[in-house]
């Protein structure tokens, strides 16, 4: 089974945003398609009664109340921050230069 | 800058035919976000309505706000859709600051509303049918504030800072089928549609929906097709157009700024493009060179949603009377025009003249306050006629003391005054500052005496048969009696008084 490529490597890590060398793409694709190959194993027991799941537990309609609840102080939320300005979250240039 | 080349408005439909998509953000009123319990009021210091839910904090959990549901499906149902009996939300994928998560919680091929349609009244009384394709849920982003460029945009900008309180705060987002067929129309296709859609929205009390408070943000998608081609063309997606006008300015811009391209044989690239308020042009934003890749999946976190379809039809038997079937019969029970009932609506005031309807006064004494002095003040100030510090209950007030002669109109502006000051009720306005009519005979008799003894000559033309001359002599009496004589008592006075001998 063809699987995954390597192009499907490389389109994945830049959509998430991660750095792989030529040799890791080579690395990650033999991984990934043995792991999709271990997943399909699923597909062997699934038959026309058993519909595709996306959750585990036979729950619906778990809803609150609209009641307000206590939030964080602005110095909790931003006491994990890496940098603050004007009681915000700090963060580096959004676009490049073009 | 290079200068966008248009063809005239005219030239462009007589080639091309237009098709829209709108997509309408709502972000509905509720007390709390979509996902977890904290506050959504405007104005809050910054980062202070936020918690580890909406934060994206590791091992924090979402739960569903049940009055955003609610609020989801009688949109739906209001818009004539299906409502899923049983959907999901799902994870939009995406690396941007404004979502702690990096992904959006939306939903994707499974929206909770489908398949509807509203009918939108056009200027002229023509009633335009839009298809809905869909109404699903989702939440908001934060704030981001671009620092170190020119104009505060991110172009330029050395960093930018986020304010999470929006993050997580309940949208609908309302999507249309192609809008085919209006023509030259178009712009006011849409324009009356987005102004439709805010009308039922807060008939049925989810949002406020204010445009210039982002409380409702329309997209327009705009493609033109050659006539007679079934095809569309490509598309343009102008971003966050914030006002009815403007929406209309938009559709029309991207109408001429399409047929030039097309014209000189150019192709429209698909991008996203800014709408620039001061000129009502558009300029090009981003490039979408490749679908955008979202990886949508089933969000794990939460269950999905089956409304029950007793509760679906409960939310169904609830349902106000739809804002252009309320207009339409208003509109005959005041004896009014489509074109005085659409002043009405543009002024934001049927609702405040319902009500002063309701509180005593008669109709057309309830449009005139409303729809002349009051939206004369609201206009000064630059408010909402919905803000301004009057009520309905005050202006029917206002009206009975006009009708039972207590005061005249002009005295009547002067207690608006009064009230918009904050100087109390009208009655109390109208008792400190000593705005009552004079209809005292003694001191109104005197004061026609001392106008007669001053304007002899004119006096004489009244006694010669000239009666018209009495308005120079009413002016006079009103003047002295600093405006607070009943003029047509006093009109009667001076004709008694300088009747022709027998």
């Amino acid at each position: 089974m063809p699987g995954i490529t390597r192009e499907e490597v490389a389109h994945l890590a830049r959509l998430a945003r991660l750095e792989l060398k030529d040799e890791e793409l080579d690395h990650f694709a033999g991984q990934l398609d043995d792991i999709i190959g271990a997943v399909a194993a699923v597909s062997d027991v699934a038959d026309e009664d058993v519909p595709p799941t996306s959750h585990p537990l036979p729950l619906t309609n778990v809803m609150r109340p609209d009641e307000v609840r206590p939030s964080l102080t602005p110095q909790q939320a931003l006491s994990g921050a890496p940098a603050q300005e004007q009681q915000r979250f700090k963060v580096p240039q959004i676009l490049g230069e073009e | 800058m290079t200068v966008t080349e248009l063809a005239s408005y005219e030239d462009a439909l007589d080639a091309y035919d237009p098709v829209m998509g709108l997509e309408v953000h709502v972000e509905l009123g509720t007390r709390t976000k979509m996902f977890c319990g904290c506050a959504t009021g405007l104005g809050a210091d910054a980062n202070s309505q936020t918690c580890p839910t909406c934060l994206g904090m590791p091992g924090s959990l979402p739960v569903v706000n049940a009055t955003g549901v609610e609020s989801a499906i009688r949109i739906g149902l209001a818009l004539n859709c299906d409502i899923a009996e049983w959907c999901r939300f799902a994870r939009k994928n995406y690396f941007y600051p404004d979502m702690p998560k990096n992904f959006q919680t939306s939903q994707y091929d499974e929206p909770i509303a489908f398949e509807g349609y509203l009918d939108v009244q056009l200027e002229d009384g023509e009633v335009f049918r839009v298809g809905i394709e869909r109404a699903h849920m989702e939440e908001d982003t934060g704030k981001s504030t671009h620092i170190g460029g020119a104009t505060g945009r991110i172009h330029g900008a050395s960093h930018s800072l986020l304010d999470y309180n929006r993050a997580g705060i309940p949208l609908i987002e309302i999507v249309t089928k192609p809008i085919e067929g209006a023509g030259a129309r178009a712009p006011e296709v849409a324009k009356a549609y987005v102004a439709e859609l805010r009308e039922l929205i807060r008939a049925l009390g989810v949002s406020d929906a204010r445009m210039e408070m982002g409380q409702l943000r329309c997209d327009v998608n705009l493609s033109l097709r050659p006539h007679g081609r079934a095809a569309f063309g490509t598309r343009s997606e102008t971003k966050n157009v914030n006002s009815l006008r403007s929406v209309e300015r938009a559709a029309r811009f991207e109408i001429q700024r399409h047929a030039a391209v097309l014209d000189s044989g150019g192709t429209i690239l698909q991008e996203t493009r800014h709408f620039h308020e001061e000129d009502g042009s558009t300029t090009s934003g981003r490039i979408k060179e490749e679908a955008e890749d979202y990886r949508y999946f089933p969000e794990p976190d939460l269950v999905p949603v089956a409304p029950s379809r007793e509760w679906v039809e409960e939310l169904r038997a609830e349902l106000p009377e739809l804002p252009r079937l309320r207009r339409n019969r208003l509109r005959e029970e005041w004896g009014i025009s489509q074109h005085e009932m659409q002043s009405a609506l543009n002024a934001g005031a049927v609702g405040l003249i319902v009500a002063t309807i309701d509180a005593g006064a008669p109709a057309d004494q309830a449009r005139k306050w409303w729809l002349g002095e009051l939206a004369r003040r609201a206009n000064e100030e630059g408010l909402e006629l919905a803000d301004l510090p009057i009520t309905a209950e005050q202006v029917a007030r206002l009206s009975e003391l006009v009708a039972e002669g207590s005061l005249n109109d002009k005295l009547a502006r002067q207690t608006i005054e009064g009230i918009l000051a904050g100087e109390g009720t009208p009655d109390e306005v109208v008792e400190k500052r000593g705005l009552k009519v004079v209809s005292d005979e003694g001191a109104l008799g005197t004061a026609v005496d001392e106008a007669i003894a001053g304007n002899a000559a004119i006096a004489d033309k009244i006694r010669g048969g000239k009666t018209a001359a009495a308005g120079a002599l009413v002016g006079a009496v009103m003047k002295a009696t600093r405006g607070q004589a009943d003029a047509g008592r006093v009109r009667e006075l001076i004709l008694e008084r300088l009747a022709p001998s027998e």
